[in-house]
């Protein structure tokens, strides 16, 4: 049998369950297979022409009779409570058509945080309430006629506030006597929930004999780190568009990454059937996990419940740096215990994160911040505490890296540091302890999504590749030489990195795909393209299934009317989950595609048996040479022989999650007059299983570099002494520009995933956990000095400099 | 008031309030692929061209605009005949979320009609005031100098006269 013959013959197995054999495989099986036609190519994506020529329809491109403009009232206080509202003279503005605030809404508690049911963050957030808990909360909002007259009438509304003691140090939220952020009776959380410490979520999590694998420690390295508040910066802002359609039926527009999850969250804030709720994704400008939130809808949707009208709220940037989400700030203190050989015995991690306000997603990225570094290097013990604490500052969420590129800067800081410690070559000492295939991740079920997790065990990791071909790259032996005499000192760093692909156990998407009469296809998925990519991802996934040029795809994503359910796009799943979704349903159509080809040949008076038909080139073929296109299938089947039409689902959910594994290096310059740091080349080698779509899979690498090198060098939030973001500008909140960017290079390690679709694993995430760390490391190595505190400013770096030249400690 | 103004091509006389920015008015007319990142100036996501330079159509009132020539990025291609520097970001997977990308290429066509074979720098300059959270920029820049290329090959292969470009990239050589 060739290969695609093989491929339509194996359909019936295709998703089924392995064994657990046939996980417990050696590099032997897990080559690449030669021969793909759609995957592990680059076509033109399907929509960048569209896009390109500025006709993507994003959120707010959209004209509606009548819309009403939505403008909200934002508190200026870090904590206080509302003793009363006036909005006599709001009403008063000429257009204004409805004004809402917690006197006139009903009080449902709710988290924001856009994650499966039931979501694993506490339920303490309303539509408004009657206290603000940090400088930009809700208040009230209005709905106009014109944008202006919104904005008139927000600013004539009068509110008299008690204000109430904030929190601004995590460190503070805890303690004895502090203010109780959340006093509201509704608020619940998970075990370890404690409102009355201001404490959002909490887990101590012990694998082993921790203290006694501390205790025959050769040497224990104690560090503390810190890693600050990182705004999102979707170009596109949060935007919601609504409006009532023809049978009454609450039509939400939304730039959202969890079409689904929002009309779910909707139904239950509004008090409305699900059923009466459309939920439309239509193009999204960015998403990074800004947008797996339900942080806008539910205010146009209530007004045009109220008042029968469109509505439109859409963001300003100064409202999205202050409103929106962030990523959360970390203290954390690691611990290792090793041997003088440089074997790893036991790590030790505990975080103290800061949600602000509300504690959306503070549970499980806080888990994942462990959950994503621990695993990495083999050790008899492992210890976790967290404790994720209200303050009155900005609220946390859902960003890219999901809480490991917080762990990645104490850990991969942490390595190099222990390495020097044991005079050992950091990356010798990295090869010796990082995991490998076929070993098992001990810590998967202990940190489950809010839940134990099923086991993991690695089968693809090309980890020991990536360090080889980025070395080469970068060419590590360089380092020793690079110049340190003279001001402006030249040093490399790298690091190892681990991520996971979707939440096993947990993620479902699915996919329905069905036939045309000219031979294309309508592949629709609930899977939301947020510009990663995903809906040429899984049109190459689906061609490759029914050999068919990826053009022959017609993609629609999402829209909770027309789509079957998707999780969403979030913790790098959509390939790995959804894509799998996609192959069986393509599976399936082949299957019928066989058969409705027996049915014609034998109408034809030239029978053949089904056994050894397979499919090539849009069409399908026998082992004598003669094929049906399926064009002229479908015709048939529509209007000639056992008419029906050719169409099947796919849904797919896993117990795997397999990780996509990098090495990062970096060349930096350092002045030390100045403190300023410039990165001169950095190199990403990752390993993400078989790339469906290499271009892609480079871009989403090179776009989380540049990402997290503001992270690691120039991206802050600054506030006043009231709690007020200071930096809510793009001119005041630094991202990296195409100047600042060093030469970037990206290698995509050839590796092959079992459990996914076409040997592909996940990519977007794991980019994000590089920076920080290999940028702190490449500057201990150029001025020898140990910056443990990101962002890397100037300020500090010089500050450092100064003290070790005073022979302080450092 | 009104304004009088052309737009790609095309004489446009609208209705507009003194305070309104040339974004709101043009998006309001249809002109949809003219996007809003900041409204400050800081993101060129909204970038057209005004007389053939490239401004952020967040800083101009709509009234200074009046009797001004307005291009914007429905005015550079279309399906049926995109401009080589759109099929430049489609061939170099410079698209990802796509939010940037007409104001890029608003700000490559500037920029290519002055400087026809920019330097890497030179791109990276002109691209520095369109911050792109996907691409970290490094594929955005391969496709302004894979545009620039493709320009200037047509200029020296063609010999009809009616792309300003090429002729700017005949006449320096
Ligand atoms: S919207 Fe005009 S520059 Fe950003
Ligand atoms: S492609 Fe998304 S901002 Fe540039």
């Amino acid at each position: 049998m060739n290969d695609v013959q093989k491929k339509a013959g194996d359909l019936a197995c295709a998703g089924a369950p392995r064994s657990e054999d046939e996980w417990d495989t050696g590099q032997g099986s897990l080559d690449v297979p030669d021969g793909y036609t759609a995957v592990n190519k680059s076509p033109r994506r399907l929509d960048a022409l569209k896009l390109a020529l500025g006709k993507g329809t994003y959120a707010d491109d959209l004209e509606l009779d009548g819309v009403l403009f939505v403008k909200v009232l934002w508190s200026p206080h870090a904590h206080a409570r509302i003793v009363s509202i006036d909005t006599t003279e709001a009403e008063k503005v000429p257009g204004v058509r409805c004004v809402l605030h917690h006197g006139n809404v009903p009080r449902v508690a709710y988290t924001t945080a856009g994650q499966g049911h039931p979501e694993p963050s506490p339920y303490d957030s309303f539509m408004f309430d009657a206290k603000v808990r940090f400088v930009g909360d809700r208040v009230a909002c209005v709905a106009a006629d014109s944008e202006r007259a919104a904005a008139i009438a927000v600013s004539k509304i009068k509110v008299e506030y008690d204000v109430l003691p904030a929190i601004f140090d995590p460190r503070a939220a805890f303690a004895e006597g502090a203010v109780q952020i959340h006093d509201e009776p509704e608020a619940v959380g998970l075990p370890g929930y404690d409102k009355t410490r201001n404490i959002a979520a909490a887990m101590h999590v012990d694998h082993g004999d921790v203290d006694g694998a501390f205790a025959r420690a050769d040497l224990v390295l104690e560090r503390e780190y810190s890693v600050p508040y990182q705004a999102h910066c979707c170009l596109e802002p949060h935007s919601a568009l609504t409006w009532l359609d023809e049978d009454n039926r609450l039509v939400v527009r939304v730039a959202t990454q969890v079409p689904f999850h929002s009309r779910r969250i909707l139904a239950r804030l509004l008090g409305i059937p699900l059923q009466r709720i459309r939920v439309i994704k239509p193009r999204i400008g960015g998403g990074f996990g800004g947008k797996q939130e339900v942080l806008l809808e539910d205010l146009p949707a209530m007004v045009t419940l109220r008042t029968g009208r469109p509505a439109r709220l859409v963001l300003t940037r100064a409202e999205e740096l202050t409103s929106s989400r962030t990523r959360h700030p970390q203290l954390l203190r690691w611990k290792t215990g090793v041997m003088r050989d440089g074997r790893i015995l036991a790590q030790e991690l505990d975080v103290l994160a800061n949600t602000g306000a509300y504690g959306a997603h503070a549970l499980t990225v806080q888990s994942c911040t462990a959950g994503k570094t621990l695993p990495l290097y083999r050790a008899e013990a492992h210890r976790f505490l967290m404790k994720a604490v209200y303050t009155n500052l900005p609220v946390a969420g859902a960003f890219r890296g999901y809480g490991g590129p917080q762990g990645f800067v104490a850990l991969e800081s942490h390595m190099d540091e222990l390495a020097g410690l044991l005079g050992l070559d950091p990356v010798q000492f990295r090869r010796m302890n990082v995991v490998g295939p076929g070993e098992d991740n001990p810590l998967a079920q202990a940190l489950g999504e809010g839940k134990e997790g099923p086991p993991q065990r690695f089968r693809s990791c090309a980890i020991q590749d990536c360090i080889d071909q980025g070395m080469a790259a970068i060419d590590w032996s360089r380092r020793a030489t690079l110049p340190k005499e003279g001001p402006i000192k030249r040093g490399m760093g790298m690091t190892c990195l681990m991520h996971g692909s979707g939440i096993p156990g947990v993620d479902m998407g699915s996919a329905r795909l069905k036939l045309n009469e000219d031979g294309s296809f309508n592949l629709h998925v609930g899977a939301t393209d947020i510009g990663t990519g995903s809906d040429t991802i899984l049109a190459q996934i689906a061609a490759e299934a029914l050999q068919v040029p990826v053009e022959k795809l017609i993609v629609y994503s999402s829209d909770t009317d027309h789509t079957p359910f998707d999780k969403g796009a979030y913790a790098s799943s959509t390939t790995f989950i959804t894509g799998v979704s996609v192959k069986k349903a393509a599976d399936g159509v082949v299957r019928q595609l066989l058969d409705a080809a027996v049915v014609m040949w034998a109408h034809h008076g030239d029978p053949c048996p089904r056994e050894g038909l397979f499919v090539k080139a849009g069409a399908v073929h026998r082992p004598d040479g003669k094929s049906l296109g399926y064009d002229a299938i479908c015709l048939s089947t529509f209007y000639s022989h056992d008419q029906h039409q050719i169409m099947d689902h796919g849904s797919h959910m896993t117990f795997e999650c397999p990780p996509p594994f990098a090495a990062h290096f970096a060349e930096v310059e350092v002045d030390t007059e100045t403190g300023g740091v410039k990165v001169l080349r950095y190199v990403a080698a990752v390993d993400c299983g078989v790339p469906i779509h290499p271009k892609s899979a480079e871009g989403q690498t090179e776009g989380g570099i540049g990402q997290m090198l503001g992270y690691a060098l120039s991206e802050d939030f600054t506030f006043d002494p009231g709690g007020k973001l200071l930096s809510d500008s793009f001119r005041h909140y630094k991202q990296f520009s195409a100047l600042d960017m060093p030469e970037l290079q990206t290698i995509l390690v050839k590796s092959f995933e079992p459990a996914g679709p076409f040997g592909a694993k996940s990519v977007s995430e794991i980019p994000a956990d590089g920076p920080g760390p290999t940028i702190l490391n490449a500057i201990a190595d150029a001025i020898g000095i140990r910056i443990r505190e990101l962002p890397i400013t100037p300020e500090k770096v010089r500050k450092a400099w100064l003290e070790k030249q005073a022979g302080g400690a450092k | 008031m009104k304004i009088e103004l052309e737009v790609n091509g095309a004489r446009a006389c609208w209705e507009c309030e003194p305070h309104e920015m040339l974004t709101e008015v043009l998006r309001r007319n249809g002109l949809l692929g003219v996007k809003r990142g900041c409204e400050s100036g800081d993101c060129g996501a909204c970038s057209v061209l005004l007389d053939g330079e490239e401004v952020p159509s967040c800083l101009v009132l709509a009234a200074q605009a009046s009797g001004h020539a307005i291009t914007t990025i429905e005015g550079v291609g279309d399906f049926d005949d995109p401009h080589a520097i759109q099929l430049a970001f489609v061939d170099a997977t410079a698209v990802q979320c796509g939010y940037c990308t007409p104001g890029m290429v608003i700000a490559t066509k500037a920029l290519l009609e002055e400087r026809p074979s920019p330097s890497e720098r030179e791109v990276r300059e002109c691209l520095a005031g369109h911050p792109c959270r996907c691409t970290g920029h490094k594929k955005p820049v391969e496709a302004v100098l894979a545009a620039a290329a493709t320009l200037r090959a047509r200029g020296v292969v063609s010999d009809s006269g009616d792309d300003p470009i090429a002729d700017t990239a005949r006449s320096v050589g």
